[in-house]
């Protein structure tokens, strides 16, 4: 299902809505001759261009799927940092400042301490991933991301033989985030991966999407993308990173422990307790279609579960 | 005011304003990137809110001695019936694609739609004999048909509660809401408030 295809035996129109289309050959054009910072000021000047997106490496991992616009990418989304109401984000993070972004590394690893995103991502080539993007509420998308490999990004730490989990966590800011004003979830939030699931190839580290550095709805300056697990596990606007010898706790899992487990993988065959999770409304269509077992990528991450239980680990 | 010829029909357009509203978007590609969500919350929240308008009618009665309150009910009632029937049927179709068998596993399998269900299921026969003639025919023994619509009220107001993540206010709103007009019918307190405006 997912192919690696190379640049240029991509067909991008088949895939790309035309608007974003005319612009990434923009990008194409002019990227050889100015300077990536006045690119960045061209295609938005709204943008906080903490992370430079531009030559990125297009269609690294495709999907020939209809790209959901990016008008509804950017105005449905869960991000209750920012408010419970799926268009509250588009409209409360809008001001949301994401330039100096640092992020917190600790625990079982040799390099430790605070480290700016830029220089984190410092020579790593930035790839462009078109992932489904299942949310446990059954609606999905197709989202053209731009990112590193996660697992890339942990090895720079060197991690140590205990780090067997890995957690992560939310910036933790009312002032900023004012959705966390109200206690509707144990702020801040918090979010894991076993090791193996956290340096497996299709686990990203996002900074941006459609082209474009993350709009701040999406999760600005940067977040999780991992495709074969609901959407709640992909955690927004990451300030800390910890190696763990235990599991982690969850957010939604503190919230719900019965609803949300730690694994929360796409899996049609178990259910949320309060509704189906075998279909799921794929934004655009009217009916709803079949969820796929890992939302598709079974066949690479199947084996990361081999002999579990997955109506037990959830 | 209330007696007034056109307070009527000023009603029934008041109430069919939230359908335009959604037929509107609906024409103009406005309802959202999840229209069939956006279109099941919008037809639950006015079959929600038309019902307790309904259940205000009577306590409004009460509190002002005015008996022309009651001649909005019947009207608002089947409003109530409308809107649940859209939000029933996009349900139906959109999430069950009309399959019977399909939708039945959801009605047994989801609490909260099994609350849903029933509570409309259960206004079907308060919607067919909310007329004259019907009113006639089953005599006293309409009043206390109809006195299942407390019974509605407290299963709606679990329907949503039960489907919400994380952020309670809206349903507690409404809870709360219906709460205080349950209470207005305990014996006590109603005959208080008639007690007080003279009425009895
Ligand atoms: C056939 C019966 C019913 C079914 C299948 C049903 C189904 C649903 C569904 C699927 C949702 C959306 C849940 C979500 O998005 O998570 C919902 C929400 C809701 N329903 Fe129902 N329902 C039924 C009856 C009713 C009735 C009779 C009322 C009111 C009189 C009602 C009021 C509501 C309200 C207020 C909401 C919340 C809307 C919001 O979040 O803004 N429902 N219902």
């Amino acid at each position: 299902m997912i192919k690696i295809k190379q640049k240029s035996d991509l067909n991008e129109s088949e895939v790309t809505p035309e608007a974003i289309y005319h612009k990434r050959r923009e990008f194409l054009k002019y990227g050889s001759m100015l300077s990536s910072a006045l690119i960045l000021n061209t295609v938005s000047s709204r943008l906080q261009a903490s992370v430079d997106v531009t030559g990125y490496k297009q269609g690294v991992i495709t999907l020939d799927e209809e790209l959901t616009p990016f008008k509804d990418s950017t105005r449905y989304n869960n991000f209750y940092e920012f408010g419970t109401d799926k268009s509250d984000p588009a409209r409360n993070a809008k001001d949301f400042d994401t330039s100096n972004w640092s992020i917190e590394v600790s625990g079982a690893c040799e390099k430790k301490g605070e480290f700016m995103l830029e220089d984190i991502l410092q020579g790593m080539d930035i790839e462009e991933r078109i992932y489904r993007l299942r949310c446990v509420e059954a609606w999905s998308m197709v989202i053209p991301w731009l990112g590193v490999p996660l697992g890339k990004v942990l090895q720079t730490f060197k991690p140590t033989s205990s780090a067997k989990y890995v957690a992560f966590e939310t910036l933790h800011d009312p002032t900023r985030m004012p959705g966390q004003q109200r206690a509707v979830l144990d702020w801040p939030y918090v979010e894991g991966l076993r090791i193996d699931e956290a340096m497996h190839p299709l686990t990203l580290l996002a900074v941006g999407m459609y082209g474009k550095t993350m709009p701040n709805q999406n999760g600005a300056p940067v977040r999780l993308v991992i495709p074969w697990k609901y959407g709640f596990k992909s955690i927004k606007s990451i300030v800390r990173i910890k190696f763990t010898d235990r599991e982690p706790p969850t957010t939604w899992n503190l919230s719900s422990p019965r609803e949300y487990g730690f694994y929360s993988n796409v899996n049609p065959e178990v259910d949320h307790p309060r509704w189906s999770q075998a279909r799921e409304r794929r934004i655009g269509e009217f009916f709803k279609r079949e969820t796929l077992m890992f939302n598709g990528y079974a066949e690479e991450v199947a084996s990361l579960y081999s002999g579990m239980d997955l109506k037990k680990f959830y | 005011m209330l007696k007034h010829p056109l307070a009527k029909p000023l009603f029934f357009i008041f109430c069919l304003l939230p359908l335009l509203w959604i037929v509107a978007n609906a024409v103009f590609g406005d309802l959202g990137a999840n229209p069939v969500e956006t279109v099941t919350h919008q037809t639950g929240d006015w079959a929600l809110r038309l019902l307790l308008l309904t259940l205000l009618l009577t306590p409004l009665k009460n509190w002002t001695g005015n008996p022309q309150w009651i001649r909005f009910r019947r009207m608002a009632g089947l409003f109530v019936y409308f809107y649940a029937f859209c939000h029933f049927s996009i349900w139906y179709l959109a999430d069950h694609g009309l399959d019977v068998l399909s939708m039945l596993n959801d009605i047994k399998d989801r609490p909260y739609i099994t609350l849903g269900f029933t509570a409309f299921v259960l206004l079907t026969p308060l919607a067919l004999t909310s007329n004259r003639w019907m009113m006639k025919k089953l005599g006293k023994h309409w009043k206390s048909l109809h006195r299942l619509v407390y019974l509605i009220l407290v299963l709606v107001i679990a329907h949503y509660l039960w489907l919400v993540k994380a952020d309670y206010r809206e349903p507690i709103v409404y809870a709360l809401i219906g709460g205080l007009l349950l209470l207005l019918r305990l014996p006590v307190i109603r005959q208080n408030l008639l007690y007080k405006q003279g009425v009895s």
